[in-house]
């Protein structure tokens, strides 16, 4: 399948800083790909020279098979952005602003379709600087649609967002896809990119330290999976003689290392076989989350050694 | 340029304004209220003639005495012969202000001779600056009955033929007659300059420039929507002032069809200088800055409360470098002295300065950072 996004040792400097600092990667049309980082790690950086908002130091970007910085203007007609912090003409409704973009982009978007689409409907008519920050943000998202575009880029399309907004914004995403549109999303919520994106990279410090589908990264850097069960150290300390896998005393639980599901059997027969108390089994995986959480946190750990005087 | 866009543009920036009370309120009350207080000022000032102490070098000859009657005819200034030997040109100034005159004027020896030989000749006005309200009608009304003797030169006419009164170019004005077209000027300058300066830098900051660079719109088709908005406030603002001078101060400008190419290119100059000091500027608060720093010293030195002639000659030199001096005068020149000559001269500056000042905002402008 052909790439809508392709992205090769893509450098950004601000003065000394190298806010992105050589990523590759690229989108497979239709994706919903999420790019997941912490603040600060690139993300808005990547997104805007996708956009053609910004100029790279160095690399190669191709969106649509076009150079955004050279030939926005024809590309800018084919994507939707909404930026990370979407403002808009403060005297004018969602209608109107709508038919304003319409016009721009000769097409004939319904202004009435578009806002029940992103559920903001009811305030059709109402002044954007009256509006809140997610209905805000819904417009900017019924703006990005109104040229029909093969892309989408959301940059942080839910940060600070309720629990409601939020979810109307996922289901917008979803429908992009079913509609066959590609979505870049970026995202610091692992639980947003887990939800919706096929294919996710991790950037931290303008680096992407991991790159797939969520489970692909959760097996490539996720610790294997735990079969656990409440029991004393003493039933520990047997399966640790018996099985030759790691074993783990934790509380009141014990964890066996699980790096093959067919294992579950033969370990619960050890446990069972020990004749020491024991119930309540479950089996643990790791989560993108733990995953994002420990990858970042070895990547500062590594800095800071490296950063320390010596 | 396409004009769908341009249109579609122009119909956001109307409603923006009309949803913002203190745009609209400073585009087009402000004047009113400008032209109501100046008028009331000098309306109530002008209760009498002005004693205008006059000495007169060029020995009582028939052309200057002709002069001083005509003077004397606007009903401005009342005029009194100085004929103390004593005074001379030199010490003219100090016995002025030892007498209590707040005003005088010195017709040059040779006056009559020179103009006859159409040859220029010196006028020297003295006023007391405390006293602005008198100086600036006296200087008004010297430059005006002067102005009538240099049409009549530009003609080829006999000077010593005044012109009679119904003659435009002799016509009596008053300061509320040159307080219109400085006030239109007045607003040309300012409510672009004020809203310009503040929309380009806030919208850049806000990300909503960035915004429209997502979208066909192109940079110029956005500037020239802005200046087709402000010609339109311009044409009702100047239309609403001009109806209060005359109806309220009875004021006699000529609504002439040579005002429209100035109330055109003013806003095409200044609706541009307003997105070039905004671009060029990081944060509103400088543009902001810079924008006061352009716009003051045009708003009081180019003819919009006195005239310009009436400045000493170094501030006079300085006023010619203002582009507003320029739109000013040409709308003088067909308002009060349906001079088009010397307005096409006029009309010419603003345009070019207004071009080069539009390629320079369209150049630095940037939807997009690096
Ligand atoms: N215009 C800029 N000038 C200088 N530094 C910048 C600029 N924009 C971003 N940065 C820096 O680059 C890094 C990445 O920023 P950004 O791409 O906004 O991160 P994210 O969107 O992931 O939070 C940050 O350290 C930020 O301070
Ligand atoms: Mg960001």
């Amino acid at each position: 399948m052909a790439s809508a996004i392709e992205v090769r040792g893509l450098v950004k400097r601000y003065g000394p800083l190298a806010a992105v600092a050589g990523i590759d990667f690229s989108v497979p049309t239709g994706a919903v790909f999420a790019f997941l980082g912490p603040n600060g790690a690139g993300k808005t950086t990547t997104t805007e020279i996708l956009e053609g908002l910004r100029r790279r130091t160095d690399g190669t970007v191709r969106v649509l098979g076009l150079d955004p910085w050279e030939e926005g203007r024809p590309l800018h007609r084919r994507i939707g952005v909404i930026p990370q912090d979407f403002r808009f003409f403060e005297k004018i409704t969602p209608k109107e602003a709508i038919e304003y973009y319409r016009t721009l982009f000769h097409t004939r978007a319904d202004p009435g379709a578009l806002l029940a689409e992103v559920e903001l409907l009811d305030k059709i008519d109402a002044r954007f600087d009256t509006l809140s920050g997610g209905q805000k943000q819904k417009l900017g998202l019924a703006l990005a649609l109104t040229n029909d575009p093969e892309i989408c880029f959301l940059d942080e399309p839910t940060t600070g967002l309720d629990p409601h907004a939020r979810r109307a914004i996922w289901a917008v995403i979803r429908k992009l896809k079913r509609e066959g549109r590609t979505v870049f999303l970026t995202t610091h919520y692992l639980e947003e990119a887990e939800l919706l994106a096929d294919q996710v990279a991790i950037i931290h410090r303008g680096r992407i330290i991991a790159a797939g589908t969520p489970g692909e990264i959760i097996r490539a850097h996720g610790y294997p999976a735990r079969l656990s069960v409440e029991g004393s150290a003493e039933l520990a300390a047997y399966l640790g003689r018996e099985l030759h896998v790691p074993v783990y005393a934790e509380g009141s639980r014990v964890e066996v290392e699980l790096s093959d599901r067919r294992d579950a059997l033969r370990i619960l027969s050890a446990i069972e076989a020990s004749g020491l108390p024991w119930q309540s089994f479950e089996t643990r995986q790791d989560s993108l989350e733990n995953v994002f959480v420990r990858l970042v946190g070895q990547m500062d750990e590594g800095a800071l050694k490296s950063e320390a005087p010596g | 340029m396409n004009v769908r866009h341009i249109a579609a543009d122009f119909r956001i920036v109307a409603r923006s304004y009309f949803r913002n009370p203190l745009a609209l309120f400073f585009s087009l009350i402000f004047p009113i209220i400008l032209i109501g207080l100046f008028g009331l000022i000098f309306s109530s000032a002008s209760s009498g003639p002005i004693a205008l102490q006059v000495l007169n070098e060029d020995h009582n000859s028939p052309l200057s005495v002709q002069f001083l009657a005509e003077l004397n005819q606007t009903h401005v200034v009342q005029v009194d012969v100085v004929n103390d030997a004593s005074v001379t040109p030199a010490t003219f100034a100090t016995w002025l202000g030892q007498n209590d005159h707040s005003v005088g004027l010195v017709i040059p020896a040779g006056f009559a001779a020179n103009l006859s030989a159409n040859r220029s000749v010196n006028l020297t006005v003295y006023s007391n600056p405390q006293d602005a309200a008198s100086a600036g009608q006296v200087y008004f009304a010297v430059t005006g009955v002067a102005n009538g003797y240099n049409l009549e030169a530009a003609h080829g006419t006999v000077l010593i033929q005044v012109p009679p009164p119904q003659n435009v170019g002799s016509q009596v004005l008053t300061y509320i007659d040159f307080l219109i077209p400085g006030l239109i000027g007045f607003s040309i300058l300012t409510s672009p300059m004020f809203s310009m300066v503040d929309v380009t830098s806030s919208y850049r900051k806000e990300g909503i420039f960035r915004q429209l660079s997502l979208t066909p719109l192109t940079r110029s088709e956005w500037l020239v929507s802005r200046i087709l908005w402000y010609v339109l406030l311009t044409f009702v603002s100047a239309g609403i002032m001009i109806a209060a001078g005359i109806y309220l101060f009875s004021a006699h400008v000529g609504v002439t069809l040579g005002m429209l190419p100035f109330l055109v290119a003013g806003p095409f100059l200044f609706v541009s200088l307003g997105m070039f000091a905004g671009s060029v500027t990081k944060t509103p608060e400088s543009a902001a800055l810079i924008g006061n720093i352009i716009t003051f010293p045009m708003m009081f030195l180019s003819g919009t409360f006195f005239p310009v002639s009436s400045f000493p000659p170094g501030l006079q030199a300085f006023a010619h470098v203002l582009p507003l001096y320029y739109v000013i005068d040409g709308l003088n020149q067909v308002m009060l002295f349906s001079n088009t000559g010397l307005a096409y001269t006029d009309l010419a500056v603003v345009l070019l300065s207004g071009v080069v000042i539009f390629a320079l905002a369209v150049r630095f402008f940037k939807w997009r950072d690096e």
